[in-house]
């Protein structure tokens, strides 16, 4: 799963709407009997602005659905899983459940989630209304779950360094982004990367960006056969590794991997002139005093095409919920992935509309901080990832493999794919 | 039908009531996980779904897997570096520090010291002490000296070393308290009797000091073969962007299994990993009480 969920926080204007909000139903709550109330609970994982978001969210949801009641409950991240396998079979637990995209195969297969009603979420209107890569819920006619947020990458840069190395603005182009990052490096007596252009790393976004944004930019497809087969052990995949290897094997080298330990303390620390991550560092980079920082679209190929990655948490109705919770659930389902939602959801947590009519409105999508993120959202897949850590470990392994032992590209690659083929066919085949 | 016991029946059935505590808190935390680990070993499970049964699959499957076996030795190159050297050292420091009168308390307090702090802060400051200029402390120094720059834990060779010296330096605090235990524990008539023959420094060591240690000997390394068997808290925060890595150089047996059970979720296999991480703390333990108490 996504190691870094940071998240912006935008609060002031949803707050306010709220706290209104929360009077509102504090009142319509005298005035409902509460014999006839219907409780759901709703589950999902502690996170600060998370738990904000979804109070107002339930707040403006009883409001308008007096005769239900939804109550939350939320857990630290690492005993999620656990609690949500062992209460659902026990016919406790959650109606609505929040899950990690990648988690879906193992929650359908343990029956712990039930398929939304085609009734109240046609698939083609999903479809049609969402941005593409939430169709990685579907399956068949019906899909299985919704997000109210998506993740999406950009590339950050540092203003105050790309204004001391002599460029007007970031780069559009990949061949942009080497020069700038040319440009940006500094190194020491002896000879030490001191600054680099662009950070580097396997560990952190760059996983992402090689497999959805440079493979296919190199005119590849990193999987086929529903993200079951690995393709990148070809032209396209030579290609996109070798261009990012030549970042910090070249000469000079506009990186360094490792350096100053992560790729983002790097940048928040001023040493890095650029920067590839998520949407959900925008809040930690915000509070950064003396960055002065911006954030562009992922730089495009020589023919101009651009792509993106994309990941997001999703809701489902679980296998527990039935009769008049079920109802109950899929208005609450209805509510949560309602445009409305949406806004609240970035304003609060700072996540982005999964759908494009509120994420391409005018405002959102030309927002300098959130614009690029938007509009990185209609060029972007989503990987089925089987095993995230695992899948990522091999990207990481790769590139070491290259770095540390001197091995060819192509033949890491070629390692790299086989074991890949291996954990896929090992998942799917359980 | 308590009355018409013995003294000494009565004295049983208090001691069991007293002892049903532990034992109930012994079946119940230990043995109970530990079986079912063991039987969670021969199944398919991710947590969500049922359990399978799988045979002998989840060990098939280590056998075969070059991870596994890198990660095997990986634990005991962990083990036979760590435990000797931290023998070794703090045989030496406890040695010294006993014939040392001036500022005993605060040297004894100072070596003592890295034991009662947290892993995970410690594993945390190393880190940085090993990183790149401009931000790595040991880096910083050879740079300033005009010299590049070492990969301490950038590196397939040196990342092992350099996560074993703290955990090393760690432990090095309470091996010394039990060792200067120990030989304050060696009556002194016996170095007086030394004495009086004139018997050298060296003899008195090897032929006092040493043999009248085995006792705290058997235990350190049967204590410290077992910490470096199970390291994980050292190399898991030295390394938690590449956990194990690089290349999994650093990858130890514990962190296999934390990754594969709550990465991977795979509960099975994870479980087979740990029947034979503690099949060889057995094997370990039995074989270093053995050597080390006979004769």
């Amino acid at each position: 799963m996504n190691r870094y969920f940071h998240h912006g926080r935008r609060k002031m204007k949803s707050h306010l709407k709220g706290l209104f909000l929360a009077g509102l139903t504090s009142s319509a709550a005298l005035f409902s009997s509460a014999a006839n109330a219907v409780e759901i609970e709703y589950w999902q994982y502690f996170f600060d602005a998370r738990v904000d978001a979804m109070e107002t969210l339930i707040t403006n949801f009883e409001a308008a659905n007096p005769d239900i009641t939804v109550k939350m409950t939320h857990f630290p991240y690492a005993d999620y899983r656990t609690k949500v396998a062992a209460a659902i079979p026990a016919g406790e637990g959650p109606d609505v459940v929040q899950l990690f995209y990648g988690w879906l195969n193992d929650y359908v297969q343990a029956e712990l989630i039930q398929p939304l009603p085609a009734g109240t979420f046609p698939a083609a209107q999903i479809d049609a209304e969402f941005f593409p890569m939430v169709q990685a819920m579907k399956d068949g006619d019906a899909y299985w779950a919704l997000p109210t947020a998506v993740r999406s990458l950009a590339l950050f840069y540092n203003e105050r360094l790309l204004e001391e190395a002599g460029l007007d603005g970031p780069p559009e182009t990949l061949e942009e982004m080497m020069t700038a990052a040319a440009a940006m490096t500094k190194t020491d007596a002896a000879g030490n990367i001191t600054q680099v252009g662009i950070t580097a790393g396997m560990t952190a976004q760059d996983h992402h960006w090689w497999r959805e944004g440079l493979v296919r930019q190199n005119g590849g497809e990193p999987y086929t056969d529903d993200y079951k087969t690995v393709n990148y052990n070809n032209d396209a995949g030579r290609a996109a590794l070798e261009f990012y290897a030549n970042m910090f094997l070249g000469d000079p080298p506009v990186t360094s991997i490792g350096f100053m330990d992560e790729p983002q303390a790097a940048f928040k620390a001023g040493r890095a002139g650029m920067h590839i991550d998520g949407s959900f560092r925008i809040g930690s980079l915000a509070d950064q005093r003396g960055l002065k920082w911006g954030v562009t679209e992922l730089p495009a190929n020589a023919e101009g095409t651009r792509s993106n990655y994309s990941s997001y948490w999703v809701n489902a109705i679980t296998t527990k919920a039935e009769g008049e919770k079920y109802d109950a659930a899929v208005k609450f389902m209805a509510y949560i992935t309602s445009d409305e939602a949406m806004q609240v959801w970035l304003d609060v947590v700072g996540e982005l509309p999964a759908k494009p009519s509120v994420g391409m409105t005018e405002a959102n999508a030309n927002d300098k901080t959130f614009g690029p993120f938007i509009r990185g959202l209609e060029y972007a897949n989503t990987t089925k990832f089987a095993n995230e850590s695992g899948q990522r470990q091999l990207m990481v392994e790769m590139v070491e493999r290259i770095q540390l032992e001197g091995m060819a590209p192509a033949e890491s690659l070629a390692i790299a794919a086989d074991a890949e083929q291996k954990l896929l066919d090992e998942y799917y085949a359980k | 039908m308590y009355r018409n016991l013995t003294i000494r029946q009565k004295q049983i059935v208090w001691a069991w009531a007293f002892l049903a505590l532990p034992v109930l808190f012994y079946s119940v935390i230990r043995f109970y996980p530990t079986g079912n680990a063991i039987l969670i070993s021969f199944q398919n499970w991710n947590l969500l779904g049922s359990r399978t049964w799988a045979g002998l699959e989840n060990y098939e499957k280590l056998w075969n897997d070059p991870v596994f076996w890198k990660v095997f030795k990986n634990t005991f190159i962990y083990l036979l570096l760590g435990t000797p050297i931290s023998l070794v050292l703090s045989f030496m420091i406890a040695y010294h520090l006993d014939k040392l009168r001036f500022m005993h308390g605060f040297l004894r307090m100072l070596y003592f010291l890295p034991f009662m702090t947290s892993a995970v802060a410690m594993a945390w400051v190393w880190r940085w002490f090993y990183q790149d200029v401009p931000i790595g402390l040991f880096n910083n120094i050879l740079a300033g000296f005009g010299i590049p720059q070492i990969a301490f834990l950038q590196s397939t060779t040196n990342a092992l070393p350099a996560v074993l010296a703290p955990a090393v330096w760690a432990g090095l605090g309470f091996q010394v308290i039990i060792f200067m235990a120990g030989i304050r524990a060696i009556p002194t008539s016996y170095y007086e009797a030394a004495k009086i023959d004139g018997v050298g420094w060296f003899t008195v060591l090897t032929q006092i000091t040493i043999p009248l240690l085995r006792p705290t000997i058997v235990f350190i390394v049967v204590f410290s073969s077992i910490g470096f068997l199970r390291i994980f808290d050292h190399v898991f925060n030295m390394t938690t962007n590449n956990p194990g890595g690089p290349l999994n150089a650093t990858k130890p047996l514990v962190l296999m299994i934390y990754d594969t059970a709550f990465n991977g979720f795979d509960m099975g296999y994870a479980a087979a990993q740990t029947v034979v991480l503690f099949t060889i703390l057995l094997i370990v333990s039995l074989i270093q009480l053995r050597l080390l108490r006979s004769t």
